[in-house]
């Protein structure tokens, strides 16, 4: 097995997702060559450090307002459905179009 | 040398339940299904779009949007699979509306193979990720994963930091197996290459702590 092998099967490596001989050379391959061995090394880190990161958490108070406005959304999406169903009670009150350029919520 | 686990996924058994009532009608249902998978929405477009503000539209839109189509929603795939594949297209093209001079699509196959064959092979510090503090890495991060092209970092992030399958990814993005696992691993590559300046063992002194 060449390193340019090993790249190839990095992912599947990393991620399980072979079968038990392949998987043996692919580590027979990690003993004698550093290299690989230190590239499947940080490749696997890297994926962790990210995992854990808790990089663009969404905030508690943020998400209160987002969810605010998505159900506010689905009711006025709902109630226009059944203005429409019946054409009678649309004077009842106001219909509000969810426009994306209108979806800010701050 | 160990391998990566799989985040655990949030049970799921009551999701069909819950997708059930709100295609007839209970608001409850739906909303719990929104607190169920709001974060995870807002990761993936914030990922995408590298803009907090348009992270903020695709989640309200990507909701929406699925409450709308509820009626569509055929279930032959996970509803959160289903959400994500909207939300995705919702951020892709807020990120075109953004960047109309550049193509922005999943379909792209960037350059070569050789744009992620390592250049540098430097081991790094036992724990790197120690050598900043959070906000220092998490600057790192976002600045590292916003130099990969759209396609590299949709992939990433829902393989890596969502912990979707491969058969799911490519699922909610439309694309083959072996295409996801390509551009996983060129992004994992990259990635990788450019965390090296960061992390790499510095024997000389020379770096930070």
């Amino acid at each position: 097995m060449t390193c340019s092998d090993f790249l190839k099967e990095l992912t599947d490596y990393l991620d399980e997702a072979m079968d038990a001989q392949t998987r043996a050379e692919l580590e027979d391959h990690l003993q004698w060559c550093h290299n690989c061995y230190v590239i499947c090394n940080t490749t696997k880190r890297t994926i962790e450090i990210y995992r854990d990161s808790h990089l663009y958490e969404l905030p508690d108070d943020l998400r209160d307002k987002l969810r605010s406005a998505i159900l506010a959304k689905c009711h006025n999406h709902q109630s226009s459905c059944c203005d429409e169903a019946h054409p009678s009670k649309e004077a009842a009150g106001p219909k509000l179009a969810a426009s994306p350029g209108e979806t800010r919520t701050k | 040398m160990g391998t990566i686990q799989p985040k655990v996924a949030e049970p799921v058994s009551d999701e069909l339940a819950l997708v059930h009532a709100a295609k007839a009608g209970d608001m409850g249902a739906f909303e719990e299904l929104v607190r169920r998978y709001d974060r995870n929405v807002f990761r993936i477009a914030q990922h995408i779009t590298q803009n907090r503000e348009d992270a903020e539209d695709v989640v309200q839109d990507a909701f929406l949007k699925a409450y709308q189509n509820l009626g569509n929603f055929q279930e032959q795939s996970k509803f959160y699979t289903w959400l994500v594949r909207i939300a995705v297209n919702e951020a892709l093209m807020r990120l075109r509306r953004r960047r109309p001079e550049r193509m922005v699509s999943l379909d792209e196959d960037i350059k070569t193979e050789e744009d992620s064959m390592p250049r540098e092979v430097a081991d790094w510090a036992p724990n790197p990720e120690q050598l900043y503090t959070q906000g220092e890495l998490r600057d790192i991060l976002g600045k590292t994963i916003q130099g990969l092209p759209p396609s590299f970092r949709t992939v990433f992030v829902l393989r890596d930091v969502e912990g979707l399958s491969t058969e799911e990814t490519a699922d909610a993005l439309d694309l083959s197996i072996p295409a996801v696992k390509s551009r996983l691993l060129r992004a994992r590559l990259q990635l990788r290459e450019r965390l090296n300046k960061y992390f790499k063992n510095r024997t000389g002194g020379d770096g930070k702590k």
